[in-house]
């Protein structure tokens, strides 16, 4: 129990980080207008708020990351010698977990753990540094298969962000006493996610603080004894979590509710859904504008069963301009954004085939369609020649859909394309989706959120890389697969 | 590719090129040949790692020729005439590369620009000192150079040396660790509170520490020196690194494949000889050499990566 050491000591009454009337201005943008804020020890603080809210600012400046523009943080656990900055933040017990990777990927685990150790020098650092990352890893994640001495670059997505959490709450000298956790579950299946939330609620009864920042309601209420909520740089709202409901949350949020869709679906499936236009020899197979989805746990398969379909039939001589098949990337970073480019290139760059004249791009055309797809799915930006980095993770994954969408392709291959993306955002995918299909287009669609796999005609669950269901209409829910995910396993253990 | 199988292909190259050499020349096979064979190849493997350092944070050094010519010429001249005044020279150039890697990161300028620039800068400095051809080694360095270790040949020990040396510092060491994170993702470096600059600054002057290194050696194996002893180490250093199974960005490095990746291209000049190739087809035929080994390792890497950007989902 390495982890919790010294977490419960902390003084009652003393928040463990205290912000008072936090700004920070960007320019002429109020990322932070005035944010009061305080944690102390065995809390678990959801903070709450649409991309673009303020909560990534407001975790900067808690772990020291920012300086604000005006008013003040104070931490608990100051001696008065602490330094400055992040380093300050950690010498006080905050810890960060961010939502985009932060580790390394060509060095191993437990090398990774030396960035933020600082301690971690001399003889034998090496075994100092194995024991706290596979304590850390034992203790949050039981049963996990990563080893000390694995290279980062060689491990899943989701055994990443375990390391990564691991390492936020793994000891040290400063043991963790306040670990932020920015959307730390949206790359891990369910029952590793149930692992963490489990952790999280331990850690906190041991005198512990979290910040639990994520896009899925139903891990909030379950995790956090208090919900913050923001909206453009301020809090709006502050309430233990027993006081929301889920709909409540959202309204106050500032977004629609997320209404169910299905049963429209539904009716108006029998008229769109034409002859089937793909079948792939695993057994996945769609017809003319329908929207077929890929579930399961993460990491059983439906990441590769696309990659496979993709690759077979995209990169073809002479089909360039006219492709069979697009793809939306999910891990943005990796396989979608180009970031040095602007948003506009970002937006056209399947497109641009059809753009040439003689050679050229032609700026024109190329201007017009970035201007149509701006306005249609509503990237939110003044001038699409920004850079795409300056859009929020939100607004960079409507790019990436209108760069799919603006292409011919009648088949669009999704692969987790919703994956740190705020509410709000998700609703106008969904619609985007629906009215693509009404228009003829068919959607292979790998999602880990069961909400958004109800939004398919049809479903194929996998498991161990194969097809384990195949689930229709209402039979789409998330006892069905949950069951067909789970089965066997279920009864091997 | 995995760190442990990173090692196999330039220790494979080394091996059939070697194997090739002793084929065509058998008395190559002993004491003597093998100092013979490698004897030159020390400084240019110190000249490896110094490139290696550069490498390891995302930088190239474009400089490292006239650098190591630039010490040559120093170590010549004011090294042997007035020790004092020349360790202090040696010991500026060092500063100056710590210099050039954190103005690099402060102003984000591109670092094969700058030290593209700076190769004029050392070589020009070269030229001043040494306008002809000249000097004398001290002879410290002289008696280090042609030391005659038992059983195993001086250039040979001091490439282990050099290979198990770096290999500590940069593999094992948390200081090593910490520069290869900088490679790997440095805003997560600096986001745990370390300075960037200062670990890139520490990192040009490692290298510039191993120029220096490289540049005296070269003069005790040559006992004189000229302005343009070491011009063709920057390329041979590059392709030095990524032989040796080192990446261009991602702080992906390893000391013991540069020093591998340094011989084998040592030994493939002299394998070229070895086979009575005109001089004037030895650089093009150097270079297919090189080709071919990376296409090798392209071929593997790729095997290896093909359908593992897909696990990841």
């Amino acid at each position: 129990m390495e982890v919790a050491t010294g977490a419960g000591r902390s003084i009652p009454d003393v928040p463990l980080v205290a912000l008072s009337g936090a700004c920070v201005h960007f320019g002429a943008v109020r990322a932070l207008d005035g944010v009061s804020l305080s944690v102390s020890a065995g809390e678990c603080v959801g903070l709450m708020g649409h991309n673009g809210a303020g909560k990534s600012t407001a975790v900067n400046v808690i772990n020291g990351g920012l300086t604000p523009t005006d008013g003040e943080v104070r931490y608990g656990h100051e001696d008065g010698k602490n330094g400055t900055g992040v380093a300050r933040a950690r010498a006080c017990g905050i810890r960060s977990v961010f939502q985009e990777l932060s580790l390394c990927p060509n060095l191993s685990v437990l090398e990774n753990l030396r960035v933020p150790h600082r301690d971690l020098t001399g003889f034998g650092w090496r075994r100092t540094a194995a024991g706290r990352i596979a304590g850390a890893l034992d203790e949050i994640f039981p049963g996990h298969r990563i080893q000390p001495g694995m290279i980062v670059g060689d491990l899943t997505l989701a055994e990443r962000q375990m390391v990564e959490i691991a390492a936020g709450f793994a000891g040290g000298p400063t043991p963790p006493r306040l670990v932020i956790l920015d959307e730390p579950t949206s790359s891990l299946d369910a029952s590793i996610a149930r692992q963490l939330l489990d952790h999280v609620r331990r850690f906190c009864t041991n005198g512990g603080a979290v910040i639990f920042i994520s896009h899925m309601l139903g891990e909030v209420f379950e995790v956090a004894s208090r919900i913050d909520v923001m909206k453009d740089g301020k809090i709006i709202a502050s309430r233990p979590a027993s006081e929301f409901t889920q709909q409540g949350l959202i309204d106050a949020m500032g977004h629609v509710a997320a209404e169910k869709t299905a049963a429209r679906a539904t009716v108006e499936s029998s008229q769109r859904i034409g002859e089937e236009v793909l079948k792939t020899p695993e057994g996945l197979n769609a017809r003319k504008g329908e929207v077929v989805g890929l579930a399961g746990l993460a990491g059983h398969g439906q990441a590769e069963a696309l990659a496979r379909y993709f690759m077979s039939r995209s990169g073809k001589p002479g089909r360039v301009k006219d492709p069979e098949v697009a793809f939306v990337a999910g891990d943005r970073g990796r396989d979608g954004v180009m970031p040095l480019w602007s948003i506009l290139q970002n937006l056209t760059l399947t497109h641009l085939p059809s753009l040439t004249r003689r050679g050229l791009v032609d700026a024109v055309a190329e201007q017009a369609l970035g201007a149509d797809w701006k306005k249609r799915i509503g990237i939110r930006t003044d001038n699409l020649d920004n850079l795409i980095l300056s859009l929020s993770g939100g607004n960079q994954q409507k790019v990436l859909f209108a760069r799919a969408l603006a292409s011919t392709a009648p088949i669009v291959v999704m692969d987790d394309p919703m994956r740190g993306v705020d509410v709000g955002t998700k609703q106008e995918a969904y619609d985007m989706i629906r009215t693509e299909a009404a228009n003829g287009r068919t959607f292979l669609w790998y999602s880990t959120e069961t909400e958004e796999v109800r939004q398919c005609d049809r479903v194929f669950v996998f498991r161990n890389g194969q097809i384990s269901a195949e689930l229709t209409g209402d039979g789409i829910t998330e006892e069905n697969i949950l069951a067909a995910s789970f089965q066997m396993q279920g009864a091997g253990a | 590719m995995n760190g442990k199988y990173r090692i196999l292909l330039p220790v494979l190259s080394l091996t059939v090129l070697l194997a090739a050499v002793f084929y065509l020349q058998p008395r190559a096979m002993s004491y003597f040949g093998l100092n013979l064979l490698f004897n030159l190849a020390v400084p240019i493997a110190l000249a490896t790692i110094a490139q290696m350092m550069i490498i390891m944070v995302n930088d190239i050094d474009l400089s490292v020729g006239t650098f190591v010519s630039f010490v040559a010429c120093v170590t010549a001249t004011f090294l042997n005439d007035a020790p004092l005044i020349g360790v202090a020279i040696l010991l500026a150039s060092i500063l100056a590369y710590a210099a050039i890697g954190a103005l690099i990161h402060i102003r984000q300028l591109p670092a094969i620009v700058v030290t593209l620039g700076m190769s004029f800068v050392w070589g020009g400095l070269a030229v001043l000192l040494l306008p002809s051809p000249g000097g004398a080694a001290p002879a410290w360095i002289r008696t280090v150079m042609t030391v005659k270790p038992p059983l195993v040949p001086m250039a040979v020990v001091a490439c282990i040396l050099i290979a198990g040396l770096t290999h500590l510092l940069i593999m094992r060491s948390s200081t090593g660790t910490l520069l290869r994170a900088v490679g790997g993702n440095a805003q997560a470096v600096a986001r745990s509170g370390w300075s960037v600059t200062k670990l890139k600054a520490g990192a040009y002057a490692l290298a510039g520490v191993f120029g220096v290194l490289a540049g005296v050696c070269l003069v005790g194996l040559t006992t004189s020196a000229d302005a343009n002893i070491a011009l063709r180490y920057t390329l041979l250093s590059i392709a030095g690194v990524i032989l040796g199974g080192g990446e261009f960005t991602g702080g992906r490095v390893s000391p013991v494949g540069a020093v591998l990746g340094a011989l084998t291209l040592a030994l493939a000049g002299s394998f070229l000889s070895f086979m009575r190739l005109s001089p004037d087809w030895q650089i093009g035929a150097q270079g297919a050499i090189l080709i071919l080994v990376l296409a090798v390792r392209l071929i593997f890497s790729r095997r290896g990566r093909k359908w593992k950007g897909a696990e990841n989902g």
